[in-house]
């Protein structure tokens, strides 16, 4: 009998899961720590933040899901690895704090034989002075933090109804966020719902972000061919911007929110400061903090994590210039170099260096997106990396075969830019691979056969099923398995 | 409202023609586009 014990229940963490047990027998164990009760399908919080979709409609409780399929589930958050065991025992485990009100705040080990660490991001809201939900700004990282957001547009909707004006600022609240797809979509959606409530001639709307360039979502860009053109993602994503009457200011590192300001630093070092009376913006991304201990008692947290809380997996982290970066500098299985059993999927896992070139401010102060690794590449890496463990637990394989390396992935990706089945638009994007090989593809880095943008109602409807597939899949429903990652 | 200022950076970038756009929503042609845009994403998924 083996035991996989799986941290984080979010896409990354519930692909795997689900995967796993599908194919172990029900002589081994998959067991499930995740601090929180519901399963959120992150990708609908911005519809949740313009108020289309409630927050019952983008999580339901995990509890009945693994009931039903056979998971052991425990709510809690995991604290500290002991991949060596202590000194009472040599089974490696999992120190975790339950978060249940019915066990709050015990603490219990629990074992394992293999390890995926699965626990997403850490919104490091205290990176940014006065940034987050709870001081001057808002977010909708999570559900109930979209909730938030909606009764804070919701009035300033009613003041703007009312004859007065309002200043929107989206984007990104620190030098070094992720995730600027998930900020468009809601700058979008705003925009949208400005219109639809006939006050969009009250709105100044102003886009910020850490991106060097619009359209960089993270990724350097990506090349498209439009209307007899190769054309960068830059000029499509300008367009939009203009199209829509939204202005926007790039290579921003905020610096501090205040109530009705912020203030944010450029690439050329000058600090500038904006009035706002709404602001959304996205906090920067680290590791949940787990902490790892030998057989001794000794911390090995820096052996195992990089400083910034994500764990080391197979990739090549050598501190090496952009110019010197390759492909093959992305880790292709997820497993922890120190210890086999371990491995970690989704933002949990630390990417070698960026995507995006990295800048640096004259006041030392660097300002590029950090690596997007969400949603379809997370799912996909979930699922090899359950397979590779079932194999290895069933004796077939003794180290990892199947490799899901995000240089040889490619990702597509629906950035909603307004809901509604027949006024709704969606910019619908394809790209491969995720990470650009300029030795394979020396012009634009990707394939231009796989890499395209559109944007169009069509998007919306594919967002919308994709949202409708996405839950379905997670409750393991009938046929789950026929819905792809 | 007008979406371009001279010498602002709203002047310089594409906009899409009034055809364009009616396309973007257009039921015919974007249920046209919805099963283009599904293969397209299919291809990438076989490719994992």
């Amino acid at each position: 009998m083996a035991r996989l014990l799986i941290l984080g229940a979010g896409i990354a963490g519930q692909t795997a899961a689900l995967h796993a047990r599908r194919k172990l027998s029900r002589k081994h164990d998959v067991v499930v720590v995740s601090p929180n009760s519901k399963w959120n399908w992150i990708p609908s919080n911005i519809w949740v933040g313009v108020g289309y979709m409630k927050p019952e409609q983008v999580t339901f409780p995990l509890e009945p899901v693994y009931k039903k399929t056979g998971i052991v589930f425990h709510q809690a958050k995991a604290v500290s690895i002991h991949p060596e065991g202590d000194s009472t025992t040599s089974n490696p485990y999992v120190l975790i704090e339950c978060t249940s009100q019915e066990k709050l705040g015990q603490k219990e080990k629990v074992t394992y034989d293999y390890l995926i660490n699965a626990t997403g991001p850490k919104l490091n809201f205290d990176a940014t002075k006065g940034l987050g939900p709870r001081k001057n700004s808002l977010s909708v990282c999570t559900y109930s933090h979209a909730d938030e957001t909606f009764k804070h547009l919701s009035e300033s909707i009613e003041r703007m109804k009312k004859g007065e004006n309002q200043t929107f600022l989206i984007g990104t609240g620190h030098g070094n966020c992720t995730c600027q797809g998930a900020a468009f979509e809601y700058l979008f959606n705003v925009e949208f719902i400005l219109r639809k409530n006939n006050v969009r001639d009250k709105a100044k709307i102003i886009w910020i972000s850490n991106e060097s360039e619009l359209g960089d979502f993270g990724m350097g860009g990506m090349f498209l061919k439009r209307g007899g053109y190769i054309t960068h993602s830059r000029i499509f994503t300008e367009s939009l911007y203009t199209e829509r009457g939204i202005e926007w200011i790039t290579q921003a590192h905020v610096k501090e929110v205040m109530e009705r300001e912020i203030v944010y630093e450029n690439l050329d070092g000058e600090e500038i400061s904006i009035k706002k009376d709404f602001a959304m913006l996205l906090p920067p991304f680290s590791g949940v903090g787990l902490k790892a201990f030998d057989k001794n008692n000794n911390d090995i947290t820096s052996q195992m994590f990089l400083p910034n809380g994500f764990m080391i997996v197979d990739g090549d982290y050598s501190k090496k210039p952009y110019e010197e970066w390759k492909p093959s500098d992305w880790p292709k299985t997820y497993q922890s170099p120190k210890y086999k059993n371990i491995f970690a999927a989704g933002i949990a896992f630390a990417p070698p260096h960026s995507i995006s070139k990295p800048m640096t401010n004259p006041n030392g102060i660097p300002i590029f997106p950090t690596p997007p690794r969400t949603g379809m590449p997370s799912g996909v890496m979930a699922r090899q990396i359950a397979y590779n463990i079932v194999d290895m637990i069933n004796g077939k394989a003794d180290e990892p075969k199947r490799k899901a390396s995000m240089a040889n992935m490619g990702a597509a990706c629906i950035a909603s830019a307004g809901a509604g089945f027949f006024k709704g638009t969606a910019a619908s994007m394809t790209m491969y691979p995720i990470i650009p090989d300029f030795e394979k593809y020396p012009d634009s880095g990707r394939d231009l056969r796989y890499t395209s943008g559109e944007i169009g109602l069509a998007g919306h409807w594919i967002k919308h099923f994709l949202h409708i597939a996405f839950i379905y899949k997670a409750k393991a429903n009938p046929l789950w398995v026929v819905v792809p990652e | 409202m007008s979406v371009r200022k001279p010498f602002e950076q709203s002047y310089y970038p594409p906009v899409p023609t009034k055809f364009t756009k009616f396309f973007r929503t257009n039921i015919v042609y974007q249920f046209f586009r919805f099963l283009i845009l599904n293969i397209k994403m299919l291809r990438m998924v076989r490719k994992h």
